[in-house]
Order: structure tokens, then sequence, then C-alpha cells
């Protein structure tokens, strides 16, 4: 990570932690933006975190190890997680999670290379009468048949690409 | 594949105009208050089933430490797998919610209320953002609520990061002080020293919520609905093999077969009741009550129809509480993992009846000697669809695992 980088991301942490207040309590919800802006919690962010919070930094890899929404490794900026419980397992979810690997060519648990994609298992979304659900980062998608998994990646590759060119635009100007 | 809405019937909650339960307690003592809940028989929509006035009454008699506060949690980590009701009452009924926690909070004399909302859940937080600002400016939360001299109270929502086990309500504590999600031991019980060592009490949303009804309608209303041991009505979420899933409203004490009648799932083979944790109740005891005082439940009903294999759902449970297993304690990390172990010997049919046994005792160590819920009530499916279907589990051929799966 460059020098400026990583000043950056302290001036941000500190800022977080100014807003959500330098206690213990306030480490998940820091974490948990860190992770929403970077899509993971890099060994440094978790040193400097750490050094805001006076603890230790294993306490904070020790928190971010442990929740299935925090991680370590940088995942894509689209998470599809796909429910594995049992209720969308009775809707069909095996065809499902088939035909999301078949698309991105990836497995679950992985990234695809270009950092696009990220494919998860979730435990119960809580959309259990509308089986099989899935989340693509806040959003649910639910009775997702196999012939539908296409559209919905297709739909983030445009909101991708809406970004790139606004983020090209933006170097531009 | 947008989501639509869940209710399929219409729900006594709809009858409850917001405001009135709040209203109602403000002009009562905080004894009144807990003895309004206490005298309703509510018992905690969780699952657990843990009296809600008694659980008052003991965080009210409790002190606050050092200068601090008391705290009412909202628990809205809904994850048990089959539950969704939480999810209907925080996106059509969130006045409600709220308002029972600012009822909490009068009876016990709290100043802070906390919304655990579930990670899975984040969609609804601009929603729930709204409600909580509206409530503030309507005078329902902040400063002499509704002009009631040193009644203070707010509300803010903290967000779950993807941990079933932090429904329970120690777990959810440690969470929210910064931990990982890992259950404390017991007691000291929250009621006494909860989050940041203060007195807080955690209540599901549906209890909440049903705490703004009762406040609303009387006690005595409340306790005619329902059976002696469980009263008053209840959220079900029910999903599996039937023609019309969703949210349902029922008293307490209804019938499994009734249940079915009604969801359109007659003729199944089995239906699992309270979620992975719960027992699975097959066809010829179909008769048996949902309630406290026989099947007891959050609300999670699942149905199987007659084609479904049922290793195949014990082993979806199993394969559930090793991922969702926190770890602490050795029976709960070890025994679900052995336990999945040996649903992967029935499937290849190397599973003598002796083993199996021994995996039922085993099931019977974890129930006694984890730490949490969570330990404790992993192996009940396990152990149901074992001795109601070991017909069908045993001895299995390459060729009958095929078919099945």
């Amino acid at each position: 990570m460059l020098v400026s980088q990583q000043q950056k991301l302290q001036d941000e942490i500190r800022s977080l932690a100014g807003r959500h207040g330098r206690t213990r309590a306030a480490l998940v919800p820091i974490l948990q933006e860190l992770q929403e802006r970077y899509a993971s919690v890099s060994d440094f962010a978790m040193q400097v975190v750490a050094d805001e919070l006076g603890i230790h930094p294993a306490e904070v890899y020790g928190v971010v190890s442990f929740y299935a929404f925090l991680h370590h490794q940088p995942r894509g900026r689209f998470q599809i997680r796909l429910c594995q419980t049992i209720s969308c397992d009775l809707a069909g979810k095996a065809r499902v999670a088939r035909q999301l690997e078949n698309e991105l060519g990836i497995r679950f648990g992985e990234t695809t290379p270009d950092g696009r994609f990220s494919l998860e298992w979730a435990s119960c979304l809580g959309m259990c009468d509308q089986g099989p659900a899935l989340l693509v980062n806040d959003r649910v998608y639910t009775r997702v048949s196999p012939e539908q998994v296409h559209r919905i990646i297709d739909d983030c590759r445009k909101v991708f690409g809406a970004h790139a060119a606004q983020a090209a635009h933006a170097a531009q100007a | 594949m947008q989501p639509t809405s869940s209710k399929k019937t219409p729900l006594t909650f709809d009858t409850i105009a917001p405001g009135q339960g709040l209203a109602a307690a403000l002009k009562k003592s905080r004894a009144d208050i807990i003895g309004e809940v206490a005298a309703s028989n509510l018992k905690g929509r969780g699952g657990a089933g843990f009296p809600t006035g008694t659980k008052w009454n003991l965080a009210a008699a409790a002190v606050v430490r050092d200068g601090g506060a008391k705290y009412v949690v909202c628990n809205a980590d809904e994850g048990e797998p089959g539950t969704f009701k939480d999810r209907v009452l925080l996106l059509d009924y969130a006045d409600l919610v709220f308002e029972g926690m600012t009822i909490a909070a009068r009876a016990i004399g709290a100043t802070k209320g906390i919304l655990y909302l579930r990670g899975e859940y984040v969609y609804m937080r601009p929603h729930l953002e709204a409600v909580l600002a509206r409530r503030r400016t309507d005078g329902q939360l902040g400063t002499d609520i509704l002009g009631t001299a040193g009644f203070t109270f707010d509300i803010e929502i903290r967000m779950g990061a993807g941990a079933y086990v932090c429904g329970e309500e120690t777990a959810l504590i440690e969470s929210l002080e910064g931990h990982r999600g890992e259950p404390r031991n017991r007691p000291p019980f929250p009621v006494n020293t909860g989050f940041l060592g203060q007195p807080t009490v955690v209540n599901n949303v549906e209890t909440l919520a049903s705490v703004s009804a009762i406040l609303a309608r009387g006690a005595a209303w409340f306790k005619a609905i329902g059976t002696e041991k469980s009263a008053g009505f209840k959220l079900f979420s029910v999903s599996g093999d039937c023609g019309a899933p969703g949210v349902y409203e029922f008293p307490l004490g209804i019938s499994v077969a009734e249940l079915l009648d009604k969801v359109g799932g007659a003729g199944a083979k089995a239906v699992q009741i309270g979620g992975a944790s719960g027992t699975c109740v097959p066809a010829a005891e179909f008769g048996r009550r949902i309630a406290f005082e026989d099947v007891a439940t959050g609300g999670s009903v699942i149905v199987f129809g007659q084609g479904r294999d049922m290793l195949h759902v014990a082993k979806n449970f199993m394969e559930f509480f090793v991922e969702e297993s926190c770890g602490q304690c050795t029976p709960c990390r070890a025994g679900n993992a052995k336990l999945l172990e040996g649903i992967e010997m029935l499937e290849r049919g190397a599973c003598s009846s002796a083993y199996l046994q021994e995996l039922l005792a085993l099931c019977e160590t974890m129930q006694l000697a984890s730490k949490c819920g969570l330990g404790q009530s992993s192996p009940n499916a396990f152990v149901s669809i074992m001795t109601h279907f070991q017909d069908e589990i045993l001895g299995r051929t390459a060729a009958v695992q095929r078919a099945r799966t």
C-alpha cells in the first residue's frame, strides 16, 4: 500500500473512531463501515483500529474472523450470498448454486479474478416462504430460478459499468 | 424475483393503533405496567418462552452501577432457519415494536434502547431509521416523552454481522460490546449484568409488539386467547412443501394438523417445528399442540412433503450447526461435527445401529453439557428424525442414496 493511501485510511479510521466513540463497543460498527468501503478489513486497518481503541490487534482480528460479514481477505465488489438453509434447499437452491458457479466460473468461497464477484453461502436469509433466496450486497432476490441467474449477474455488470464510466469521467474532469 | 408480502392472514396487530399502548402505559405506575404484562401471561416469543413480566420485574429491581444506565435491547437477530415473522413486523409494524421498547424502558427505568438488527436485514435500516426519526419528532422518543416529566429514552440501531449465535442474548450483548459473539455463563443474567455490566432487558421483536397490544387492550383480553400455559396469539413463519407459505397468526395451542390444514400442507410426511433447533414431528403425531407445554416454537414451521428424504433434512440442519457453532465449548463444537460425520456414514450405509445409539447418547451429552441454547438444542432435530425415520435411514445402498437426492 502506498504511504499516501495508508495516510488516507488512517485518517478515515480516526474519523470513524471519533464518530462511533473510542470504546470497545464501537469496534463492530467501525469494522462494518470499513468492510463496506473496502470489501475487507486489511492487516493495516486492523492495526490502526486497535491503536485508536487502545486494544491489541489480535483482539480486532479475533472479531473480524468471527463474523461472517467481516472479511480479512478482499471480497468482490458484488458479494453474492445464496441461502443454503433448509427451506431454500427444498425450493431448489442446489440448481441455482450450480448455475451461479457456471456463470461466474468460480466455486463457492471464491472471488472472480477481476475482483467483481464473490460467491458465498449464507445461513437463513429470512425469505423462507419465497426461496431460493440470495443477497447481492444489500439487495434481496427471491424465488430465483437457474435461468434468472444470468440476468442477476448481468444487472450487476451494468451497475459496475456505470460506476466505472463515472469514475473515468471524474478522473478526466 | 423481488420479495412480495409474506402476510397470509389478517394480524391482530392491524387492529392496534400505534400510540395506544404507550399512552395507556404512561397513565400507570411502573409496577402496574409490569403487573399488567405479568397478568397477561406473555412468554418470550423468540422461542425460549421466559415470562416477560418476570424478566422486567428482575430488571426493574436491579441496581445501576457507577452512574451508568439500564438498557432495553430488541433482539432482531432473527436467524432461526425457517423464521421470518420479525421481518414482517419490522417492515409493517415497526411502531408497535419501538413502542414496546419504550413501554419496557418506562417499566424498568431504562434510558437507552438498542435494536440489534441482523446483518442480513440491512436493507430495512433506512425504513427503521425513518420511523425512529418520526417518533423523535412526535415526542415519543427523547426527553420528557409525551409530556411525562423525567421519562427520557432513545433507541439506536446496531447491525449484526452474520452470526446465528448472536440471537442468544448473552452472545448478542458480547457482540454489542465489540467482542466475538460467544455466549456468557449464566448467572449472572443480563437483567442484572447485561450490556456494559448494566441491567438489561433483551426481548424478541414479537414480544415487544405484543406488549404494545397488551397495554392497549388489557391483560385479560390477551390471556383469554390461547391455552392456560401459553397465552395469546402467535405469528408463525410457514415454509416448505405447502400450498401457501407465509406468515400466519394463530392462537397458541393450535394442533399441527389444524395448522397444516390452513396453510395447504395436509398430507405432509413431517413438520419441523421451531426451526433447526426445534423438533421434527412425524405425521402420526400431528395431533400435538403448538404451545410451550407441548411443542414449543419461536414460530418456525417447515413442512416436508411425502417425497422428502429425512436424512437429507437432518444433514442440512447439522451443516447449519457446524457452521454456526461459536466453537467456545467442546460439546457443541465437537458434538455437531461428530453428528454430521455420522449422517455422512448413514448416507453411505455404513453406520451400525450400535454406533447410531452412541450418537444419540452424544446428543444427550450435548443437550446437558453445552454452554448455551445453540448446543443444547442443536441435537433436537437429529434425535427426532433418527427416532421417527430409522426405517428409511438405516442400511442405505448407493442406489437408494442416489434415488433420494
